[in-house]
């Protein structure tokens, strides 16, 4: 009865933007089977990076990602700070990039939540499509849509004082940094900082307003119960700069814990469907079907056992609460973590501009060069693993790259083939279906499509297709 | 009169070039009196309904898709322009250009690290990938070049309000100077 069975393809990128594409299959009675969100863009970076010198990994392999380009480069140069047998830098160099990751994870949770997915929100998913994007936000919301363009900016800011530039900066380096804060910019960052933590509160209790008012439709949206990785710091404090890791299941017990970086490769491997050019990360004892597990902002609030500045923590206590002592698993509760993780940043950055040692020269340390470096770092979008060898010409030989979204690919489906069940009707694609399917994948972003939406509106193009390739059905909204 | 029409597309690139874009802040809302981005082509390919007065272009050409975006792009355009290295050379992710596609694929999907039970992707619901990766001017006609990683949002800015007003853009040396 292969021909009974439908296919649903959703192209919410656009094939302009060609980089995201959802089919959701139907069985034989029309229910929904599976859910799949094909990457179709490859790049080949752990190939071409061979050969290059090891101190060129953290400026090339930033040019993977745009939005968050300080993560690559951080967790490039903590790897190659082993390489260049360096375990503990100077306390300026390591201020100075804890400043560049937080300045970074401010700016992109800004950009993640105000400008990509507040209009759904505030506009309502069934608004215009022409006008439910940060355009709509302007002239609707301005002085949200404003405060949120002076947030990013602020976050971009810190990344100019401390990488040089805003997008593809320098700064980190292997076994240091190349540059302190000077009192100019210091200053220039502080005058706004008590600002921007209070715009960053405002934006978290906009969004637990939203969210408790909306509880029923959002709660469950696109949720399921799912294990959560993240990287801890040694006395369980989240921690996005450095760290051991940490895989809790659903009910929140330790699947592993305080698990060394460079011993990664015993605990995740990663799968490959020939349908996508995205790998499925998976846990190593739960095995390919049940060990996927979540990354992000909703795992790491969900797994740290405090986070050390205060006003954050006693919104993580807030936040533990929805859980009633298990972890939180509503894939739109990952805003609110996001929203958390916010402040914090801020709060952070504030604690960090205080401190003198971000004025000392003391930036550059060497050692007795390694063949091989592994690093963690917590991006903005989750856990990414970077891992090298290099040989004696300080060639790179070999290199291991596994991204955030990568890890929250499977989640992902997962999402969008709860959505389907929860609103697809009879075989009709209907509009709520398409928007809250968009919804879901925002709240993970996988970038580049969420991206889109930052200049123009995310658009939908929906087919039905039968087994055998017949369109029976067509929806395209523009 | 309606208002100037412009387009974005990224293809292979990292989206830097858009954040930059971004990056002009608080101009944006100018920006949105000054042109229309909604029903553009930004919005779906199947849109181009007219033409519109500026298509800006990320990235290179990497996959069959790419080609057939471009074309788009450059069918319905009045001005097109490539922004950034990778839309004018090719920029990092051509470096795969010195590695045969074959053993680039292969390192990610088999021989990789971590990776257990390896598989070539190749459903028909994903995209060829290209033996190399081409810079935008190899496949099309473009007319102008804004270079950069990513380029600045001063460079943006000076070449989008000229173009839109008819001007030929200026561009003083800091802002088209590498780094
Ligand atoms: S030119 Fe640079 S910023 Fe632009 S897409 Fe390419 S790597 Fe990214």
């Amino acid at each position: 009865m292969a021909s009974k069975a439908r296919k649903i393809v959703i192209n919410p990128v656009t094939r302009i933007e060609g980089h995201a594409k959802v089919t959701i299959r139907l069985d034989e009675n029309g229910k929904v089977d599976k859910a799949r969100m094909h990457i179709v863009e490859f790049r080949g970076f752990e190939r071409f990076v061979q050969g290059r010198m090891y101190w060129e990994a953290p400026v090339i392999v930033q040019r993977l990602c745009g939005i968050c380009p300080v993560s690559h480069l951080l967790c490039a140069s903590k790897a190659m700070d082993i390489v260049a047998g360096v375990d503990k830098l100077t306390p300026t160099a390591e201020k100075m990039r804890r400043l560049l990751h937080f300045g970074q994870t401010y700016q992109s949770h800004a950009l993640h939540f105000f400008h990509l997915s507040a209009p759904d929100l505030l506009l309502g998913y069934d608004a215009d499509p022409a006008i439910r994007n940060v355009i709509g936000l302007a002239v609707e919301h301005t002085e949200l849509a404003v405060q949120a363009v002076k947030m990013r900016k602020w976050g971009q800011e810190i990344i100019k004082a401390t990488s040089g530039k805003k997008i593809h900066g320098t700064g980190s380096i292997p076994g240091g940094f190349n540059k302190n804060l000077s009192i100019e910019e210091r200053d220039f960052l502080l005058k706004d900082v008590d600002q921007m933590i209070q715009w960053a509160v405002d934006g978290l209790n906009l969004y637990k307003e939203l969210y408790m008012k909306d509880i029923d439709t959002l709660g469950p949206l696109g949720s399921f119960e799912s294990n959560d990785v993240s990287i801890v710091r040694e006395d369980g404090a989240l921690d996005i700069y450095d760290g051991k890791l940490r895989a809790r299941d659903k009910d929140g017990n330790d699947i592993f814990d305080m698990v060394e970086p460079v011993e990664y490769y015993k605990y995740i491997k990663e799968g490959v469907r020939n349908w996508s050019y995205m790998k499925f990360p998976f846990i190593v004892s739960l095995g390919q079907e049940k060990g996927w597990y979540r990354v992000g902002p909703l795992s790491r609030v969900n797994n740290c056992d405090f986070i050390d500045s205060p006003i954050a923590e006693k919104e993580r206590q807030e936040f533990k609460a929805l859980g009633k002592g298990r972890p939180v698993h509503s894939t739109m509760a990952y805003h609110w973590a996001r929203l958390i993780e916010t402040v914090h940043s801020a709060e952070k950055i504030k604690e960090l501009l205080g401190d003198p040692d971000l004025q000392k020269d003391d930036l550059l340390l060497t050692g007795e060069r390694r063949p091989e470096g592994i690093a963690i770092i917590e991006a903005p979008r989750g856990t990414l693993f970077h891992h090298y060898r290099v040989d004696e010409n300080d060639q790179i030989t070999m290199a291991n790259l596994i991204v955030s979204t990568t890890s929250n690919n499977q989640p992902m489906n997962e999402s969008v083939r709860i959505v389907a069940e929860q609103y697809l009707e009879g075989e009709k694609i209907t509009e709520p279906l398409l928007n809250l399917v968009e919804v879901a994948i925002r709240a993970y972003d996988p970038c580049l499509s969420c991206a889109t939406h930052a200049v123009g509106q995310m658009p939908m193009h929906v087919t039905l297709i039968d087994a055998d390739g017949n369109m029976l059905d067509e929806k395209v909204r523009d | 009169m309606a208002k100037p029409k412009v387009a974005t597309t990224h293809m292979t690139g990292c989206f830097g070039c858009h954040m930059s874009l971004l990056d002009i802040d608080e101009r944006i809302v100018d920006l949105i009196q000054l042109v229309d981005f909604d029903k553009s082509p930004i919005n779906d390919i199947k849109k181009f309904t007219g033409p519109v007065d500026v298509g800006i272009i990320e990235g290179g050409v990497s996959t069959q898709e790419n080609v057939e975006v471009l074309r788009m792009f450059r069918k319905y355009c009045k001005i097109l322009v490539a922004v950034g290295e990778c839309a004018l050379t090719g920029g990092i992710p051509s470096l795969r250009n010195t590695v045969p596609l074959k053993e680039c694929v292969e390192e990610a999907y088999l021989k990789g690290f971590t990776v257990v039970d390896g598989v070539i992707p190749n459903d028909p619901d994903i995209p060829l990938l290209l033996d190399r990766v081409y810079p935008c001017h190899e496949v099309v006609k473009i007319d102008y070049f804004l270079p950069g990683c990513p380029p600045p949002a001063d460079a943006y800015w000076a070449a989008l309000t000229a173009l839109l007003e008819g001007r030929e853009p200026e561009l003083p040396y800091e802002l088209i100077k590498y780094d």
